[in-house]
């Protein structure tokens, strides 16, 4: 949920927007936050499960020290999407494990 | 960048304090941050602090953030972001990743300001998503302008458990209850007593049984505890919340003093195991500073005082200022940290750092 | 006890603090009660007042003291506090009625007019208040003032709103 009013940070100045792509979903985020924030505003928990239990794990320190947020991004796995910034059109899938690297992404 | 003369870890408010003290004298002067965004935690608090007009009381912390912001500007220090320090080698060689390149940095003199981690309390449903540590949820709501729920539940009544239950109130949370497991709320009293006319239940020997939920934080058990700090049976509580946010203390972050062979020491009212220091913040190897909650966990505003310090105290050694104007301005620092460290709140911080000090002159 | 364990003062605590002024002065007219218990390091509320009626001496960690016969209740000093533990007291304003001045920090802020909660330090609702002010200048950075008119016997009980309807301040 994003917090369109605030009692001391005011209104948000006019922010831009861009579309990320969330497990086939099409997300709105605004340009330069994180993924997390982006994932989280639109009410997504769940960014990975664990390898052995299949635990899922959501966001933890927000600041890029604890992993728990890592996804694929673009392909890539274990992105820490707490401390990566949005691009538009970025692809995001929700980790399974240690994820896959293709071998041409 | 291959040469500095000084190299600051952390551009939190030691740090930035450190560079403004030292390249306003004339010293060489760059920081390093992982992060996108100088400043460190200070972006995150939107509420005034405390202190004399000395300390900018009654500022907002991202407004002294921004000033620090500007000071640093104009002192001509640099600041590289998105940079991360990863070691540092005999001759006071720093190990750098900085636009995906690694460079090995030479500096004369070296300070770590690299900021502190949160402690986390493990229970059963820790890892659900939901359960958040503290600066997480600062980040989120007061930089991201995000929400990460509607009903927390707090754990920890220290200033960031009250100061965090606050702004997520501010924010339009609802904070179900914050959870103390000592007999008394650790903060301050005026911090509590925000969120306790705002409707907030404190509850004192209380703690987190269990998180419970289906992919995510859904409930919450909670147990009152007795004077031991014991379960009492049957005292359980379920809450319906949606974030569990953990604000249990936090912990000098001070691995790059231990690769570097800084001589530890552990002053539990300063967050356990520390780097010695002396009273010009330099660590047991020459030419090597800390400052800030890696010198001990105190607060933003003693962050400030101890990275100026530490940065005039470098200029000094470098020969960019003279003793005599050290001195007089390690005086005025002291004499704002001194006022910090005071009340029955700051004085238990000013014995510890006494006796921090002490021991670094044992050998 | 009260404070460190609950988060808000008995009325034993209360009537301890240097900053609180007598019953017979509250009822001569608008004064501050300052709510500050613990010496921690702060003292904007020595120089918000340009009366002279806070005082906190040569070390900053003092509790702020009231000199009553100084304070008019202008409420300058309730925005520069930043423990929010300021308020301005006014027992003459009715027969029935008196006035308490607060800091609030919530959106969305409640207008002139309106009849909102009226909340003691422990959060309970205790009475219905009228709203007759809302402050929010830009050097109270951020911080807004409100006047609310309350049953007399509530003025010095209530120290904060809830807007009816709203889950929270």
């Amino acid at each position: 949920m994003r917090i369109t009013q605030h009692p001391i940070l005011g209104k948000r100045d006019k922010q831009q927007y861009v579309k990320i792509i969330c497990d086939g979903q099409p997300i709105e985020a605004i340009a330069g936050e994180p993924i997390a924030a982006a994932l989280m505003a639109a009410g997504k928990t769940i960014f990975r499960y664990t390898r052995k239990k299949k635990d899922p794990r959501g966001v933890f320190c927000a600041i890029g020290q604890c992993t728990e947020c890592m996804m694929t991004v673009d392909g890539i796995p274990n992105v820490r999407t707490c401390i990566t910034p949005v691009q538009d059109g970025m692809n995001v899938q929700t980790q399974h494990g240690l994820g896959q690297v293709k071998a041409n992404p | 960048m291959n040469h500095v003369e000084l190299a600051i870890i952390g551009a939190g408010p030691a740090g930035l304090s450190a560079a403004i003290e030292a390249a306003s004298v004339g010293v060489q002067t760059i920081v390093f941050d992982e992060n996108q965004q100088a400043g460190g935690q200070l972006f995150k608090q939107i509420h005034k602090f405390f202190g004399s007009r000395a300390h900018q009381a009654g500022a907002r912390g991202i407004d002294i953030g921004k000033n620090l912001l500007g000071q640093v500007a104009a002192s001509g220090a640099e600041i590289k972001l998105d940079t991360v320090v990863w070691g540092i080698f005999e001759g006071n060689k720093v190990g750098v990743v900085t636009n995906g390149r690694n460079v090995i940095c030479k500096a004369d003199r070296i300070l770590l300001a690299t900021g502190a981690s949160e402690n986390v309390l493990a229970f059963p449903g820790w890892t659900l998503p939901g359960v958040m540590g503290a600066g997480a949820i600062q980040t989120m709501v007061n930089v991201h302008r995000v929400l990460p729920g509607k009903r927390v539940l707090m754990i920890g009544s220290g200033n960031v458990g009250l100061i965090v239950s606050y702004q997520l109130l501010q924010a339009g949370a609802e904070v179900v209850a914050l959870v103390e497991a000592m007999d008394r709320i650790g903060g301050y009293a005026v911090h509590a007593s925000k969120i306790k006319r705002a409707g907030t239940p404190i509850l004192i020997r209380h703690t987190i049984k269990e998180a419970v939920g289906n992919g995510k934080v859904e409930q919450a058990t909670i147990v009152q505890l007795n004077d031991n700090g014991n379960v009492i049976e049957g005292t359980e509580r379920t809450l319906d919340v949606d974030v569990i946010c953990m604000a249990c203390g936090l912990s000098p972050l001070a691995e790059l003093a231990w690769l570097a062979g800084c001589r530890f020491t552990d002053v539990a009212p300063l967050g356990g195991l520390l780097p010695v220091h002396d009273d010009n913040m330099q660590t047991s190897l020459p030419g090597m500073y800390v400052a800030g909650d890696i010198a001990g966990i105190e607060e933003a505003s003693t962050a400030i005082e101890e990275g100026r310090l530490a940065g005039i105290a470098i200029a000094e050694s470098l020969g960019y200022l003279t003793t005599t104007d050290a001195t007089v301005k390690k005086q005025a620092v002291n004499d704002r940290s001194e006022q910090l460290r005071d009340g029955p709140f700051g004085i238990t911080r000013r014995e510890a750092k006494e006796t921090l000090i002490r021991r670094s002159l044992e050998t | 006890m009260t404070l460190i364990k609950d988060g808000y003062f008995s009325q034993t605590e209360l009537a301890q603090l240097p900053g609180m002024p007598s019953r017979e002065r509250l009822h001569e007219g608008p004064c501050v009660v300052i709510e500050c218990a613990q010496q921690i390091p702060c003292d904007p509320c020595e120089a918000a007042c340009h009366e002279g009626a806070i005082e906190i001496g040569d070390s900053i960690i003092n509790l702020p003291k009231l000199d009553p016969s100084k304070c008019g209740g202008c409420g300058l000093c309730i925005a520069a506090c930043p423990g929010q533990c300021l308020f301005v007291v006014d027992m003459t304003y009715s027969d029935t009625e008196g006035t308490v001045q607060f800091p609030y920090e919530f959106l969305p802020y409640p207008q002139k007019g309106d009849t909102v909660h009226g909340l003691n330090r422990g959060g309970d609702i205790v009475c219905d208040a009228e709203v007759l002010k809302v402050l929010h200048p830009k050097k109270f950075d951020h911080t807004a003032v409100i006047t609310v008119s309350v049953p007399k016997e509530y003025a010095m009980e209530v120290r904060t709103i809830k807007i009816k309807g709203n889950h929270h301040g």
